[in-house]
C-alpha cells in the first residue's frame, strides 16, 4: 500500500549538507503496525516527515496506493511527540472537529458526531469541552490520537508519540493503542527508539543503522517477544545485538581515524 | 572506593524488613475538606479593588499636597479639579470634545490595523514581503508620529485627514512588528499540524497563525492604542482646532490659555481616565476570553 523505494533524503544546515537516509526501501501493507526502529541519528523521523510530504526526496520515490507523494495531505495524518500539537485555543472536541472541517472531510453535525465517536474511543468524553492546557500529557496525546483517527487516514504516522510521557502512562497508552487497533484495524507507521516499545507495538519492525540511515533488516513481531528457535535468543535481545553491533563498528572506525 | 567502604562501615547494611500490602481508603470516604475564604480575604483578592485603592491614595496625596502648596494656578486641589470635571461633563462641552477625539482615534486606529494586517499577511506569504516589512518597521517605528504632523499638514491641509495620517503611522508599525514576531514564533509543530490538515495561504494564516500568535497580537494592539492616543492628544494640543470644535487636547490647551487651571487638570484627568478604562475594561476582557482561557497567558 505504501511503497518507499531507494529513498535518499538530504537536508541543509547552515554549513553542511546532511544525508539523513541512504537508499531506504520498504513496503507497508494495509493493517500493518509498521515500526521504524533505530538509534537517534538514523533518520527515522526525517523518513516519516518525507512520507508526510514535508520533505522532497533527493533520490528514490514514495507512493501511497500507487500515487506519488507531492506534499502534506489529510490521507497521511501525523501524531507528533510534542504536546503542543493540539490547538490551545480550541477545546478537545473543537480540535477534532477542526481537523475534519479544515480538511473538508466532514462538516456540521457529521463532523460533531464523528469527533465524539473517536473522543469516546480514547475515553475522553467527559473532557470534550476542556481546553488542552487543563489536560495531562497522556490525555493530550490521546486527543491527538483521536483527532488523527477521526480523519480515518490511509496511514497514521506516529513520531515517537509516547516518548515524552512518564513510564507508567506510556505503558498504558501502548496498551490502549493496541486495543484501538484491534477495534478499527488502521494502518500505522510508528517511529521509536525503544526496543521494548517496538516489540510490543509492531507486527513488522524495520531496523535502521545510523549516519546515514540505512535499512538493516525487517523482523516480524507478535508482541510477546518470542524466543527465536534458530539462535535461541529473545526477539528484543536479537534486536539489541543487531543495533549494538553497529555501535562497536562505529567506535572502531573512530579509533582508526 | 575508600569513601564507599567508610560509608559502609559507618552505616552497615540496611535491615531486612517485611513486605506488606494493604487496601487503601476509597477517595469518596475521605471527603474533601474545603474552607471558604473569609470576607476580608475575598475582598483583598479582587484586583480591581486593590487598583481602585491605589487611585484613591494618589488622589488623597494630590489633595493634601495642593492644600499644603495653596497655589491654585500651579496645582489646583483634587476637589476643585473634580468639580471642574463635573461641570465640564454637565455642560456637555467636555463630552463633545471626548467624542470628537475618540471618533478620530477609532478612524486612525482602524485604518492602521487594517494596513498592519495587509503588511503582515504579505510578509508571511512571500520573502520579498517579509523583507519589505522588516525594512519599513525598522525605518519608521522609531520615527515619532508627531514629527510627521507638519508634513501631513503640508500634504493634506488642516483637517482630520492629517491627524488620521499620523495616527495610522503611530499604530501601523507597532502592530505590524508585534504581529509579525508573533507569527514567526509559532511552533513548527503547530505549523505542520495546520499543513497536515490541508490549510494553505490565507486560511492557514487565519486558522493557525493568528490564534497561535494572539498573545503578541494583543500586546501589539495595546501598544498601538497607547501610541495612537498620545499622538492624538499631542497633535490636538500642538495644532489646536483642526476642524469643527476640536478634541480633548484642544480642551486642555484652551483652558490653559484662559487660565482655567482646574478645567485644564480636568482635561488631563479625562485623558488618564480613558486610558484606564480602555486598558482595564476592554483589553482585560479581550484577554480573559482569549489568551487566558486558552492557557497561553497566566
Amino acid at each position: 500500500m505504501l511503497q518507499v523505494q531507494g529513498l535518499t533524503l538530504q537536508y541543509k544546515t547552515e554549513k553542511h549538507l546532511v544525508t539523513a537516509t541512504y537508499r531506504v526501501s520498504f513496503d507497508v501493507f494495509g493493517g500493518d503496525r509498521f515500526v521504524l526502529l533505530g538509534p537517534s541519528g538514523c533518520g527515522k523521523s526525517t523518513l516519516l516527515k518525507a512520507i508526510g510530504g514535508y520533505m522532497a526526496a533527493t533520490e528514490g520515490a514514495i507512493a501511497l496506493n500507487g500515487q506519488p507523494i507531492r506534499g502534506p495531505g489529510p490521507d497521511r495524518i501525523f501524531v507528533f511527540q510534542e504536546f503542543d500539537q493540539l490547538l490551545p485555543w480550541k477545546t478537545v472536541k473543537q480540535n477534532v472537529v477542526f481537523a475534519l472541517e479544515a480538511s473538508g472531510k466532514l462538516c456540521g453535525k457529521d463532523a460533531d458526531a464523528q469527533a465524539m465517536r473517536y473522543i469516546d474511543k480514547v475515553n475522553l468524553t467527559k473532557f470534550a469541552s476542556s481546553y488542552p492546557h487543563t489536560l495531562s500529557g497522556g490525555m493530550k496525546q490521546r486527543v491527538a490520537i483521536a483527532r488523527a483517527m477521526a480523519m480515518e487516514p490511509a496511514v497514521l504516522l506516529m513520531d515517537e508519540p509516547f516518548a515524552a510521557l512518564d513510564a507508567l502512562t506510556r505503558r498504558k497508552m501502548q496498551e490502549e493503542l493496541l486495543a484501538l487497533w484491534a477495534d478499527t484495524r488502521f494502518t500505522v507507521l510508528f517511529v521509536t527508539h525503544s526496543i521494548p516499545e517496538a516489540v510490543l507495538i509492531g507486527n513488522r519492525i524495520l531496523l535502521m543503522s545510523p549516519h546515514p540511515g540505512q535499512v538493516k533488516g525487517e523482523l516480524n513481531s507478535d508482541g510477546s517477544d518470542p524466543v527465536d528457535p534458530a539462535s535461541g535468543r529473545k526477539l528484543s535481545d536479537r534486536i539489541h545485538d543487531l543495533l549494538f553491533a553497529d555501535r562497536i563498528e562505529q567506535e572502531e572506525a573512530v579509533t582508526h581515524d | 572506593m575508600t569513601d564507599m567502604n567508610t560509608a559502609e562501615r559507618l552505616l552497615g547494611d540496611p535491615p531486612t524488613r517485611r513486605e506488606y500490602l494493604r487496601d487503601v481508603v476509597a477517595s469518596r470516604d475521605i471527603g474533601v475538606v474545603e474552607k471558604p475564604l473569609t470576607l476580608a480575604q475575598q475582598i483583598v483578592n479582587q484586583a480591581w479593588l486593590r487598583k481602585a485603592l491605589i487611585l484613591v491614595v494618589i488622589a488623597a496625596a494630590w489633595q493634601l499636597y495642593a492644600l499644603h502648596l495653596n497655589n491654585p494656578l500651579m496645582v489646583p486641589t483634587f476637589s476643585a479639579t473634580f468639580e471642574a470635571w463635573q461641570a465640564g461633563i454637565a455642560g456637555g462641552d467636555l463630552l463633545v470634545k471626548v467624542w470628537n477625539s475618540v471618533l478620530l482615534l477609532l478612524k486612525g486606529y482602524g485604518l492602521g490595523l487594517s494596513l498592519a494586517m495587509c503588511f503582515t499577511a504579505l510578509a508571511m506569504m512571500s520573502r520579498i514581503g517579509n523583507d519589505l516589512l522588516e525594512t519599513l518597521t525598522s525605518a519608521f517605528n522609531p520615527l515619532p508620529a508627531i514629527a510627521l504632523l507638519p508634513l501631513a499638514f503640508l500634504w493634506f491641509g488642516l483637517g482630520d485627514i492629517s491627524i488620521i495620517f499620523v495616527l495610522v503611522h503611530s499604530v501601523l508599525w507597532a502592530v505590524a512588528l508585534n504581529t509579525h514576531s508573533g507569527f514567526k514564533s509559532v511552533s513548527s509543530t503547530l505549523r505542520m499540524v495546520g499543513r497536515n490538515y490541508g490549510l494553505k495561504g490565507p486560511r492557514f494564516i487565519a486558522k493557525i497563525l493568528v490564534p497561535a500568535a494572539f498573545p503578541s497580537i494583543v500586546t501589539g494592539l495595546k501598544i498601538g492604542w497607547a501610541f495612537a492616543w498620545r499622538t492624538l492628544i499631542a497633535a490636538e494640543l500642538v495644532f489646536g482646532v483642526s476642524s469643527g470644535q476640536g478634541g480633548l487636547g484642544w480642551y486642555i490647551y484652551e483652558n490653559k490659555s484662559m487660565l482655567d487651571i482646574p478645567a485644564m487638570f480636568a482635561g488631563l484627568l479625562t485623558v488618564i481616565l480613558i486610558g484606564l478604562v480602555v486598558e482595564n475594561l476592554i483589553f482585560r476582557n479581550v484577554e480573559s476570553v482569549t489568551v487566558r482561557r486558552w492557557g497561553m497567558q497566566q
